[in-house]
């Protein structure tokens, strides 16, 4: 065997085996979401089977045709929850965006005091766990009244997503030269229409991916939401998986169909989104 | 079109002054370059005509208006920026077209325009593009496209070719002359390279340090320079410059090596007076290699021995030792040179310059 024939043989395992690992980790990953799916489709018995049954054998949709029947036959509010759900994470995503706009750009373009350490508080409450913000804003919600209703959620949605959307607009406004908005303001713009006809739709990417990140996180939520929802007034999808938990069972497929109902609008926006997401759209606007 | 001035023009950041009080006329239709070492305020004062930066001090003043608290879209003027600036997400087309956009003009007023431009520009054919998929001299040119279909009063380039190879760079030299020729707007242009400076401007600005050291046509800064630093800034290779001391009707360098004191300069300089002594490279030339341009008496020869040469063609750069310093010759017509070669070389000191050895400003007079 010559050199180049065992070079090539080489690169051809190579790429083999980085495919195989490719397939292994996404595998790894893919596989509970799938395995959710699966289960929501098999009877309790199959689940909870062991050793596991690997092929279903049983599929049916019975699970789902239950959640949307009346209460008594395993039926649950879902209708409710999902409206609960898109009204806390829509709201509280459009307002961090918004205000992560306006932060972002401030951070990105404008020189103030502080200005440094401002960023750095904005991330140090990050490094809090939500859950450990349970309790104080449950006792505060509780004395102002706004626990079990949407502003509430919607409130600390926004407490909780404003800091990230600010850190990654503000890296998306950073990449857009400041020569570009001078050169919309020579161009007979106002600041203001600089931003908008040139600025935004250049960081539009990052925004998009901002607003995703912003909507998962409002999206599933369980901790806070279980803490200050408590009817159907204001309970949000996750904690509306807690309906098929009773004293002594838990009802596998029909949490796995509300989860697969959960996961499908995030799975849509995400790939709706995604084409906003490819970067490199400023390639070109200065020397390149 | 218009006039522009700058009256004891200041720009501080904080309490650090950059720009020192500078005056300035530019006449309408004037093409008029900024030139200058890096951080010498030629940018920061094109800024402030553009609006980009706000004023601290002083008066600007374009078509006899005041305007310095004007923002930049009502100044009409365009810029041509060093990046370029272009919108990536707009086509060419769209790119030219957005200033008479945002004016509130209809899409069949601005066609023609743009259509106008583009074949001014030969951009005709990228029209439909987007800024990613232009070269560089192409995204250059859709720059300058996007300046005048707005048919501005005034023209601001700042460094427009600096990020173009050299090749590319001349030949956007010549675009941008043939540019004003036709558009007959006032330009002011901002350059780091006095050679683009040369061959563009009507009048050329020279600043240093937040202060205008000179103002005057390429042949005035060139030929009578006012101080040692605009000696030594214009021109390539720059002027032999080197430091001396008058004594006994000469001009004695540091070794001792001694020229006559060039006849012009007698009755300005004392004996013992520091100076500085300039002679640019043209003046100074293996005999029979170059061409004095005056008499015949002003013409000093001294045999030099050859350091090193630059072998460019039609010329050789000649590196030579004298008065203790290197001095570079310019021979015209050459023939090889090998390094330790002794040659008598000319002096034309009919072209030398004077500066005082203290404040680096001409003796000329």
């Amino acid at each position: 065997m010559n050199e180049n024939t065992k070079a090539r043989l080489n690169g051809l395992l190579l790429s083999a085996a980085h495919k195989i690992g490719l397939f292994l980790a996404m595998a790894v990953i893919c596989l509970p979401g799938l395995w959710i799916v699966l289960a929501s489709f098999r009877p309790t018995v199959e689940i909870m089977a062991k050793p596991p049954v690997w092929i279903p054998g049983d599929l049916s949709f019975d699970a789902y045709v239950a959640m949307f029947s009346g209460v008594g036959q395993g039926g649950i509010p879902v209708i409710e929850y999902f409206r609960n759900s898109l009204i806390v994470s829509v709201t509280s995503t459009a307002i961090a965006l918004a205000i992560g706009m306006a932060g972002g750009y401030a951070f990105a373009r404008f020189r103030f005091k502080v200005k440094s350490s401002i960023f750095l508080g904005l991330m140090l409450t990050r490094t809090v766990p939500g859950i450990a913000l349970s309790l104080p804003l449950f006792f505060v919600y509780s004395k102002l009244g706004v626990i079990d209703t949407h502003f509430g959620l919607i409130m600390a949605y926004v407490a909780l997503n404003v800091p990230f959307t600010i850190w990654l607009i503000d890296g998306f406004f950073r990449q857009v030269p400041k020569d570009l908005a001078e050169a919309a303001q020579i161009d007979g713009c106002t600041r203001w229409q600089a931003f908008w006809q040139v600025e935004f739709p250049l960081a539009g990417p990052g925004i998009a991916s901002a607003g995703i990140f912003a909507f998962l996180t409002s999206w599933n939520e369980f901790a806070l939401a279980s803490q200050l929802t408590r009817s159907v007034n204001s309970k949000t999808l996750p904690v509306g998986l807690l309906d098929y938990t009773a004293e002594f069972t838990i009802d596998w497929r029909g949490m796995c169909a509300l989860a697969v109902i959960m996961i499908i609008p995030a799975l849509v926006l995400t790939f709706i989104v995604q084409k906003h997401l490819v970067s490199g759209l400023t390639s070109g606007a200065v020397k390149g | 079109m218009a006039t522009v001035s700058l009256e004891k023009l200041v720009k501080r950041y904080g309490a650090v002054e950059v720009v020192h009080g500078i005056d300035l006329d530019v006449a309408d239709r004037e093409f008029i370059a900024l030139v200058g070492p890096s951080g010498c305020g030629k940018s920061t004062t094109l800024r402030m005509i553009a609006g980009l930066e706000p004023i601290s001090g002083g008066n600007l003043r374009i078509g006899g208006k005041i305007v310095n608290d004007l923002p930049p879209r009502s100044r009409n003027l365009a810029m041509v920026f060093q990046s370029y600036a272009l919108y990536p997400h707009m086509t060419v087309r769209e790119n030219m077209g957005f200033s008479l956009k945002i004016a509130g003009q209809t899409p069949e007023e601005i066609a023609p325009r743009v259509e106008e431009a583009a074949k001014t520009l030969d951009l005709t054919h990228l029209l439909d593009r987007r800024p990613s998929q232009l070269s560089g001299g192409q995204r250059q040119r859709v720059a300058m496209g996007r300046a005048i279909v707005r048919q501005p009063e005034v023209f601001l380039f700042d460094e427009p070719l600096s990020n173009l190879d050299a090749k590319l760079r001349t030949q956007m030299r010549v675009e941008i002359k043939k540019l004003h020729a036709k558009v007959q707007s006032t330009v002011i242009y901002v350059t780091h390279d006095q050679v683009e400076a040369m061959t563009l401007a009507d009048r050329i600005v020279i600043m240093r340090d937040g202060h205008i050291e000179q103002v005057g046509t390429p042949e005035d800064v060139f030929q009578r320079p006012n101080s040692k630093f605009v000696a030594g800034f214009i021109g390539s290779p720059p002027m032999n410059l080197k430091d001396a001391e008058i004594a006994d009707g000469h001009v004695v360098f540091s070794s001792g090596d001694r020229l006559p004191l060039p006849s012009r300069f007698r009755d300005r300089v004392t004996a013992g007076q520091r100076v500085t002594f300039g002679l640019r490279p043209d003046d100074l030339y293996p005999a029979g290699h170059g061409i004095h341009s005056g008499e015949d008496a002003d013409v000093y020869r001294h045999d030099l021995h050859v350091i090193l040469t630059e072998p460019l063609g039609n010329e050789t750069l000649v590196f030579s030792d004298f008065g203790g310093a290197e001095w570079v010759g310019r021979m015209l017509n050459p023939r090889r040179l090998v390094s330790g070669e002794a040659l008598p070389f000319c002096f034309d000191l009919s072209q030398a310059h004077l500066f005082d050895g203290e404040t680096g400003k001409t003796l000329r007079g």
